[in-house]
């Protein structure tokens, strides 16, 4: 059963304000989709009009095939009635219902059984690993078991698409990764869709299959983690994806040299015909060694805990290089890069200001 | 020359030992950093140098001068002891301008107008603050309310600073500037300063030697950024260091196996760099380390593949246990993709040993 | 970090010995002065109810329990204050919801009326309503019975009912804001997660809104039924004239009958010990009832819950809301107003009936309404200035010296916060008429004062002390630093950051002081009447106009007062 969340032509005005304009997406059932952005982008706004909680002032969703929202013929189904499951930033457990109850809670709204409630919630606190717990009260627990009570609250019912607001933020860094082995197994499992919400640009790579960058309520560019973070389509998405060195290029005769050197050339093959161009790479996509390359000195050398930061001279700018830590350099040293994957930008563009 | 010499402290607070035992130099204008995870006592070393904690036991001189004694009966009050600190929260008084934080130092210890008027000056200059004299400090930012506080910490003191995780609290493209700032200020005063924090990083980056301390509050290793990341002294020091594996290591027949004598588990044939003869040892190894390479006899599957942006995280179950690899994305250029249920070989490069005995922390 | 909070001011005050004997003084002084001022009233209440002069007597407290009279003014109070708790907090919880949740407009309007309440001294009020609605002569019925052509007064507020229904309202602003606060600060998300898990609107009101703001409604309850069952000034005004008691006017009732004789003295001290248990039982049960667990519902996020759109009944609730605050509200005002321009009392409201006659009276050659004022004055000044010292002081040796027996010390200083300011009253009596150490203070301005300080010491402690530990250690331990002494840190660095907080306690005291009626109507003398007193005076004697008159001039004060302190605590910067 092929699913799609379709929305066109969405703009939602705010006042004089447009937080969403002319937003498209399709998503498949089963797929791990998210929504990055920076704060503002809009990708807040586009969730809860996916859940019901704001209208859209033009356009249309569906979701399953079942139309949810139509501006133009007034038609819009509340949000209890869309069946989905969300789980939000906060958690939103409630401090005054027991475990068992939070997470019932969906399955008494529908007034099943008592036995099947039972079973289900039990059934749903199992897969989120909240065996045992049915009697605890929220307030003592963990934000990594709040989190595992939203979740299993959102499951209990079977929903097709589950919608995640910010999931992994509140949570501190070690929680992190455990939680997104969790999450991608119960998708696994239940074979939900997932439409998630995030400004943290490792989160979304983590877990998506595809994945949207959005700025000012538009789109910039869609694809799979890989796809974006390795053939950004501009200056924005390159660097809110990750770090990024952005250096200005000259090229003679189509050879590349940096700005204020042109002893050596870069040893990478030139784009096109123009005189300037911005190189962008990647911190850790840039080789170095003692050996071959573009000759260089490292004026700085930072320990970072996954890799050595070396700050290096490229002609009048300096370039950043990520390597491990066993690849050693001290600062003044001679070094040699090797760019295997550079990218080309047009002079003028704008980098995203990544205020995480 | 010592600029502070803390001897043999031993600090308690009811039942639990928190510091034991402790000792350390502080040497002229370096930049010592004390660091160790949250409770280690680095804070409570700290507070006792600065006088707001009684030791049990033990001997503090400041600038030669014995400041604290518990057999001589002396203990010097804050006031006296000629410290500049900077607060975590920087502490900088909300209801007295910029000008009257920095001033209020030189006011305490009756220094003339003029010249204190000229120091405050010169305070503000060196923390680039100039210009900001009448302001409040409900109108700065963070990064701004930290400058302002280590200017009162050098008009208090231009000899002797303590700091206490100074950029915890700002945001994080701020603090690599404001490590730089420190660096470049300690240059030009020649101030020492001593730098506490449970931030590893920020220490490596900005001190000239490093003190690691464990969650009992001893000290692990001391030396420079090198010395610790390139040699850690035990495992503390190493999985403090970063993300690390350790596997233990059995010799048989003159082969080296991880965890277990069986022929997949058999990474080396000749004698490791590094490892110990005649003992058990614990391997440790960083994520980065491990390598996939087809032509090695470890064999391993994949059962977690992670992309983060700047590298790959795998994690890889062999032996019935697993390990950690990071795979930057540099090499993941060369086109090969891994996949949850590959089979893969293993390579180690880099890799530590550590008497099991003495290990430290075992994870 | 607590441990090390504690520990370390105890090395601070080990570290200079002149630092250590200031703690001591300051300590010993703190025990010394809440024994005094509290302590002792309740010892004497205690001992004189149950002990005669010689044995122990519990005959008296019987026969004065069962006598009949008590027993109706027990009655009376309980039915009056459970019965008005309930309806405040209905009043109170559909205003919250109004104001909080809907989309009604002219909310500002609203809360405006809402705050004239606390301005104005319940009895007061209630003199007002009486002057509405008593009999046959109250204004408002005159007019009705006027208008319907009707044979008798339609309504009496001369009866529990009447006393009922004006607690309530006067009261249940104080519901309205434990619950609007909880209401419009509660984490939207909690609403929305049920919303999506398939519940309509209304389920979600019934099944998680309203549980989470009951620990908002039941502190609102509670602070009702207390000051409730501890009111003199209501019941005072309204029931008096048809011998409705209650256990607070029926202490002052006996006191006044008792004439200094201290048999008297001692009954009424027994019907404190009765209304103390009431009080007590009230808590106690209200906190067995609602298992208040504090919810953290409310989260640091901007984003506000969703109004509920009223649609069709949106109007006609504006309408009756706004009718039903203007005529609670602003009308006893006006009516006070028009009776004080009246030249006679009974006289119909007309221009012709209008002067200033009663100001007049009031004012000129009128010693004893000049020193009611001037002494009022005088009380709420020194009240608020030594609460405030004492505040400042207790705090500091509560939270930052941290002594043994810390929290005795805490304890007694909030103690008289949840006793009637009656008892309070009847234990200083008790206490300060040569009793002990043979200090008479009776009769005397003292004595109120001395009441006044046990009664508002715990304002300006709860006050002190949340701002003063608010100033982080380490902003005295940077000063240390510095150079700075302990004292020196004191005084640059502590004190001026809990400045704001000492002038506006210092307004807590003053402002609830100056227009007081419960504690000082047992405690007057011939010499120091208060304002409350003097108005209440007033009207016993017949005087209903020049009641009123100076009435309207407490109101006004009352609101020069008020404005002003908002005015001032509204530039301070706080921390």
């Amino acid at each position: 059963m092929l699913k799609d969340v379709t929305k066109r032509f969405t703009t939602k005005t705010l006042g004089t304000m447009t937080a969403v304009n002319h937003f498209n997406l399709s998503v498949s059932q089963g797929e791990c989709f998210s929504l990055l952005g920076p704060s503002g982008c809009g990708k807040t706004t586009t969730l809860r009009m996916i859940a019901g909680f704001e209208d859209l002032s033009e356009g249309e969703i569906h979701l399953g095939g079942k139309p949810m929202s139509i501006r133009a013929k007034n038609y819009y189904v509340p949000p209890e009635d869309r069946g989905l499951g969300m789980v939000f930033q906060a958690f939103a457990v409630w401090p005054h219902l027991n475990i068992f109850e939070n997470i019932a809670f969906p399955l008494k709204v529908k007034k099943l059984a008592r036995h099947e409630i039972r079973e289900r919630v039990a059934r749903a606190m199992r897969h989120c690993s909240l065996d045992g717990m049915e009697n605890a009260y929220p307030s003592n627990l963990s934000g990594g078991q709040q989190q595992r009570i939203a979740l299993a609250r959102a499951i209990v019912t079977n929903p097709k698409v589950m919608l995640l607001d910010e999931p992994l933020s509140n949570l501190d860094p070690k929680l992190r990764e455990s939680m997104r082995f969790e999450i991608k197994k119960l998708q696994k499992e239940f074979n939900f869709t997932i439409i998630f919400v995030t400004h943290d640009q490792s989160e979304a790579m983590a877990l998506s299959d595809r994945m949207l960058v959005m700025d000012q309520g538009e789109i910039i560019q869609i694809g799979t983690p890989t796809e974006l973070y390795n053939k950004p389509i501009n200056r924005f998405v390159h660097s809110f994806l990750g770090q990024s060195n952005f250096n200005q290029m000259d090229i003679i005769s189509g050879k590349v040299y940096p700005q204020g050197n042109h002893a050596a050339p870069l040893g990478i093959s030139a784009p096109k015909a123009s005189k300037q161009m911005v190189l962008a790479t990647r911190p850790n996509t840039i080789e170095m060694n003692q050996k071959e390359g573009f000759q260089t000195k490292v004026i700085k050398r930072i320990f970072l805990t996954d890799f050595i930061e070396y700050i290096v001279a490229l002609g009048d700018e300096i370039i950043r290089v990520q390597t491990p830590h066993r690849n050693f350099f001290r600062a003044g040293d001679t070094c040699y890069l090797r760019f295997p994957s550079p990218i080309w930008y047009e002079v003028g563009q704008i980098p995203a200001s990544v205020g995480t | 020359m010592v600029k502070a010499r803390m001897e043999n402290l031993t600090i308690r607070y009811g039942k639990h030992t928190v510091v034991q035992n402790f000792s350390l130099d502080v040497y002229e204008g370096e930049i010592l950093g004390i660091v160790g995870p949250s409770g280690c006592g680095k804070t409570t070393i700290m507070r006792a140098l600065g006088g707001f904690i009684n030791a049990d036991e033990g001997e503090i001189y400041i600038n030669d001068t014995l400041v604290y004694s518990v057999k001589k009966r002396v203990n010097r009050p804050p006031e006296s002891r000629k410290l500049g600190i900077v607060f975590q929260d920087y502490a900088v008084w909300p209801h007295l301008s910029v000008w009257d934080n920095v001033m209020y130092p030189l006011k305490k210890q009756r220094v003339p107008r003029e010249q204190s008027r000229k120091m405050v000056k010169t305070a503000l200059e060196q923390v680039r603050m100039t210009g900001y004299e009448k302001h409040m400090p409900s109108q700065l930012s963070g990064g701004q309310q930290q400058r302002v506080a280590i200017a009162r910490a050098l008009t208090s003191s231009s000899d002797l600073i303590l700091m206490d995780e100074p950029i915890t609290n700002l945001d994080a493209k701020l603090r690599e500037g404001m490590l730089d700032e420190i660096r470049m200020l300690q240059k030009r005063l020649k101030t020492t300063i001593v730098y506490i924090t449970h931030d590893q990083e920020a220490a490596l980056h900005l001190c000239d030697r490093v003190v690691i301390m464990d969650q009992k509050g001893k000290i692990c290793q001391m030396g420079s950024d090198e010395e610790i990341i390139q040699r850690p002294a035990d495992q503390f020091v190493f999985s403090f260091i970063g993300a690390s594996n350790f596997i233990p290591v059995i010799e048989k027949s003159g082969r080296y196996y991880l965890w277990e004598a069986k022929e997949d588990l058999c990474y080396s044939n000749t004698l490791p760099q590094g490892y110990h003869r005649g003992a058990r040892n614990m391997m440790g190894i960083r994520p980065l380390d491990i390598v996939f390479d087809d032509t090695s006899p470890v064999r391993a599957v994949i059962s977690q593949a992670v992309f983060l942006g700047s590298m790959f995280v795998y994690f890889v179950s062999l032996g019935g246990r697993e390990l950690r690899l990071h795979r930057s994305t540099l090499d993941s250029l060369d086109g090969r993709e891994y996949s949850e249920g590959d089979q893969v070989g293993l390579r180690f490069i880099n890799e530590k040993y550590y008497q099991a005995e003495n290990a430290g922390v075992s994870i | 970090m607590k441990l090390n909070f504690v520990r370390k001011n105890n090395d601070l005050a080990r570290l200079d010995g002149k630092r250590f004997r200031m703690d001591n003084i300051m300590t010993f002084l703190s025990f010394l002065i809440l024994t005094t001022v509290v302590i002792l009233p309740v010892v004497m209440i205690i001992y004189n109810t149950f002990w005669d002069g010689s044995k122990l007597d519990l005959e008296m407290f019987a026969r004065v329990i069962l006598r009949e009279e008590n027993l109706a003014a027990m009655k009376n109070t309980v039915i009056i204050g459970v019965i008005a708790t309930l309806l405040a907090t209905v009043i109170g919880v559909f205003f919250a919801w109004l104001l909080g949740r809907s989309d009604i407009p002219l909310k500002g309007l609203m809360r405006w009326l809402f705050s004239i309440p606390f301005m104005i001294p319940p009895f007061l009020a209630a003199m007002a309503w009486d002057m509405m609605f008593s009999g046959r002569g109250g204004y408002v019925n005159r007019l009705l019975m006027n208008v319907f052509s009707l044979a008798d007064a339609p309504f009496n507020i001369n009866t529990v009912g009447g006393i009922i229904v004006i607690e309530a309202v006067y009261y249940f602003p104080f519901v309205y804001m434990q619950v609007v606060s909880a209401l419009q600060r509660m984490d939207p998300t909690l609403e929305e997660s049920a919303r999506i898990s398939g519940a309509k609107q209304w389920y979600v009101i019934r099944k998680i809104t309203l549980p989470l703001t009951i620990p908002a409604i039941s502190s609102g309850t509670l602070l009702v039924l207390i000051t409730s069952l501890s009111n003199y000034g209501i019941p005072a005004m309204l029931g008096y004239s048809k011998n409705i008691f209650t256990l607070p006017t029926m202490i002052v009732e006996r006191v006044n009958r008792a004439g200094g004789d201290f048999q008297g003295i001692r009954e009424a001290t027994a019907l404190s010990v009765v209304l103390v248990i009431v009080v007590a039982i009230a808590l106690f049960v209200q906190r067995k009832l609602l298992k208040t667990g504090r919810y953290d519902i409310i989260k640091g996020k901007s984003m506000r819950p969703a109004l509920i759109k009223l649609r069709a009944i949106k109007y006609p609730l504006l309408v009756v809301s706004i009718v039903f605050l203007i005529f609670v509200v602003l009308t006893p005002l006006v009516v006070i107003f028009l009776v004080s321009i009246l030249r006679a009392y009974g006289l119909p409201f007309s221009i012709e009936n209008f002067s200033l006659i009663n100001y007049q009276k009031i004012f000129v050659n009128n010693k004893a309404v000049i020193d009611s004022i001037k002494n009022s004055l005088f009380l709420g000044f020194s009240a608020g200035i030594i609460c405030l010292f004492l505040g400042v002081m207790l705090s500091y040796v509560i939270y930052k010296i941290r002594p043994k027996g810390g929290g005795i010390l805490e304890t007694l200083a909030v103690l008289p916060y949840s006793l009637p300011g009656t008892v309070m009253a009847i234990g200083c009596i008790l206490a300060w008429s040569g009793i002990v150490f043979g200090i008479t203070l009776y009769n005397t301005i003292w004595i109120i004062l001395v009441a006044y300080i046990a009664r508002y010491l715990s304002y300006t402690l709860k006050s002190c002390s949340a701002s003063l530990q608010q100033v982080h250690y380490s902003l005295e331990e940077a000063s240390r630093s510095c150079g700075a002494s302990h004292m020196e840190s004191l005084v640059d660095i502590t004190i001026p950051l809990i400045k704001p907080a000492m002038v506006s306690s210092f307004f807590l005291v003053f402002l609830p002081a100056m227009r007081e009626l419960t504690t000082s109507v047992l405690l007057y003398g011939p010499n120091s009447r208060t304002l409350g007193v003097q108005i209440q005076q007033l009207r016993i004697n017949g005087y209903m106009t020049q009641a009123a008159a100076l009435s309207v001039v407490a109101i006004i004060i009352i609101m020069v007062s008020d404005t002003v302190v908002k005015a001032i605590t509204k530039d301070r910067k706080g921390i």
